[in-house]
C-alpha cells in the first residue's frame, strides 16, 4: 500500500470531503498533474474538470471548475469555487456554469478573451465527457 | 381613570404582542442556528484562501508589477465604504452599531478631505445613511429576495466592487458588517479589503513551485479574496443579524408579559372598585327606605 496523505476539498459553502488518499489527480492549469505522498510543494490554479481521488476504499470523483489546488509533501488541498460530487452533477448545473463563461468571454477585454475562450472550450470538454 | 373594558382591551393586544414577539424569538433561534452552521462551514476555505494569498502576496510585495489589488492604487484620495446591514428591522441595535461606525468614520474621512463614496447592503442602512448622507451613494445592493445567502451573493456584490476599482471609482475600500461574537454580544467590525491587508503569516517557509507564475495567480485570487472575504462578512452579519433578533425578541417578550401583569392587578382593582361601589349604592339605598 501507498503512502498516504490527507486529502481537502473546500469550496466556500462547505467543506466536501477531507479524507486520507493515496493518489489524488487534477486538471492543472499547465495540464493534468497526479500527486501522491512525497510530492514537491506546488501551487496551480485548476481548469474546469475532474479531480480523481484514490482512497483507502477506492478512487472518488469531483467535477470541479474554478480554483486551485496546494499539495504539500504530506497534504493535497484542492480550494474551488464550484466543485460538485460527480454522482450528484448534472449537465445542466454545469450548462449554467457555461452560459456565464459564454457571455464572459464575449465581453471580455482583447488581452483576456483568450484565457476567458479556453476556459470555455475546457467547460465544453468537461460536458462532454460526462457520461 | 380606565373603564373595564378598555383595560381588557388593553390586555389583550399584549397579550398578542407577546404571542409575536415570542414566535419571533423562536425564528431567529432556528435561524441563528443554520447561519452559525453556514459561517461555520464557510471557514476551512477562507482559511486556505488566506494562507495562501498572505504567502503569495510576501513575496510579490516588493515588485513593481504587483498588481493593483494588493498594491494598492498609490493614493488615498477616494474611499468606499461597503456597509452591510439586515433587509428587516426589530434586531435591536445590530443596524444602528453598524451605521454608527460607519458615520463615525465618514466623519473623519471627510474631516481629513477625503472623497468617500457609500455601497449599501441592506435596506436599513440605507434608509439610515440616506438623510445625511444621500448624495454619497453610488449603490445599493439589495438581498431582500435571498432567503439563504450564497457565495453567489457574494460574487455578484465583488463584480460590482471590482468593476468600480477598474474603473478608477475608488482608491479604498472598507467594509461594515458586525461580527457575531454571542447571542447577546455582535461586534461591529470594520475591515479594509481594498488594496488587500494580510496579517503577517507565520507560515513555514516552504517553497512552493507555482504553475503558472507567482503573479498570475495571484492576478487570479486576489478578486476570489476579495469575496470571500465579502462572503465571511455576509454570513457573520446574517448569524449576527438573527442573535441580535433573538435577544431583541426575548427582551420584548419579557416586557410584554411584566406589562400583562401589571395591567391585570390593575384590571382587578378596578373590578374590585366598581364591585364595592355597587355594593354601596345598593345598600345606602335600602338604608334609605
Amino acid at each position: 500500500m501507498a503512502d498516504m496523505m490527507q486529502f481537502d476539498l473546500v469550496s466556500p459553502e462547505k467543506r466536501l470531503a477531507s479524507f486520507e488518499a493515496s493518489e489524488v489527480s487534477f486538471p492543472g492549469a499547465e495540464g493534468n498533474m497526479t500527486a501522491m505522498a512525497g510530492h514537491m510543494p506546488v501551487l496551480t490554479t485548476l481548469r474546469p474538470g475532474t479531480v480523481r481521488v484514490v482512497g483507502a476504499d477506492g478512487a472518488t470523483e469531483y467535477v470541479v471548475t474554478h480554483g486551485f489546488v496546494e499539495v504539500t509533501a504530506d497534504s493535497v488541498s484542492v480550494i474551488a469555487e464550484k466543485a460538485f460530487a460527480r454522482e450528484g452533477v448534472s449537465r445542466e448545473e454545469l450548462q449554467g456554469v457555461l452560459e456565464e463563461a459564454r457571455s464572459k468571454a464575449a465581453e471580455a477585454e482583447p488581452e483576456h478573451r483568450d484565457a476567458a475562450e479556453k476556459f470555455v472550450a475546457d467547460l465544453v470538454h468537461l460536458i462532454d465527457n460526462m457520461d | 381613570m380606565p373603564s373595564l373594558k378598555d383595560l381588557k382591551i388593553r390586555i389583550d393586544s399584549v397579550k398578542s404582542t407577546r404571542k409575536i414577539t415570542k414566535a419571533m424569538q423562536m425564528v431567529a433561534a432556528a435561524k441563528l442556528r443554520r447561519a452559525q452552521e453556514a459561517a461555520e462551514n464557510a471557514r476551512p476555505y477562507a482559511e486556505r484562501m488566506n494562507a495562501v494569498m498572505s504567502r503569495l502576496a510576501d513575496s510579490v510585495k516588493g515588485s513593481d508589477t504587483a498588481p493593483k489589488l494588493l498594491a494598492g492604487t498609490g493614493s488615498d484620495q477616494t474611499h468606499l465604504l461597503v456597509v452591510m446591514t439586515a433587509e428587516r428591522g426589530l434586531c435591536g441595535g445590530f443596524n444602528s452599531s453598524i451605521v454608527r461606525l460607519a458615520r463615525q468614520r465618514i466623519e473623519s474621512l471627510q474631516a481629513a478631505g477625503k472623497t468617500v463614496k457609500i455601497l449599501t447592503v441592506g435596506k436599513k442602512g440605507r434608509e439610515q445613511l440616506k438623510r445625511e448622507y444621500g448624495d454619497l451613494f453610488v449603490g445599493h445592493v439589495d438581498l431582500s429576495e435571498v432567503k439563504r445567502i450564497g457565495y453567489e451573493n457574494a460574487r455578484e456584490i465583488t463584480r460590482d466592487i471590482l468593476a468600480r476599482f477598474d474603473g478608477g471609482e475608488f482608491d479604498v475600500a472598507t467594509i461594515y458588517y458586525n461580527t457575531f461574537e454571542s447571542v447577546i454580544s455582535q461586534i461591529p467590525t470594520e475591515q479594509q479589503i481594498i488594496p488587500a491587508s494580510f496579517e503577517e503569516s507565520d507560515a513555514d517557509a516552504t517553497l512552493y513551485e507555482y504553475e503558472p507564475g507567482e503573479e498570475e495567480i495571484l492576478e487570479e485570487l486576489l478578486p476570489k479574496g476579495v469575496a470571500t472575504q465579502i462572503f465571511a462578512a455576509l454570513l457573520e452579519n446574517g448569524a449576527s443579524e438573527q442573535g441580535a433578533r433573538m435577544s431583541a425578541m426575548d427582551n420584548a417578550t419579557r416586557n410584554a408579559g411584566e406589562m400583562i401583569d401589571k395591567l391585570t392587578i390593575q384590571y382587578n382593582r378596578t373590578r374590585q372598585a366598581v364591585i364595592t361601589n355597587e355594593l354601596i349604592e345598593i345598600i345606602s339605598g335600602a338604608e334609605a327606605l
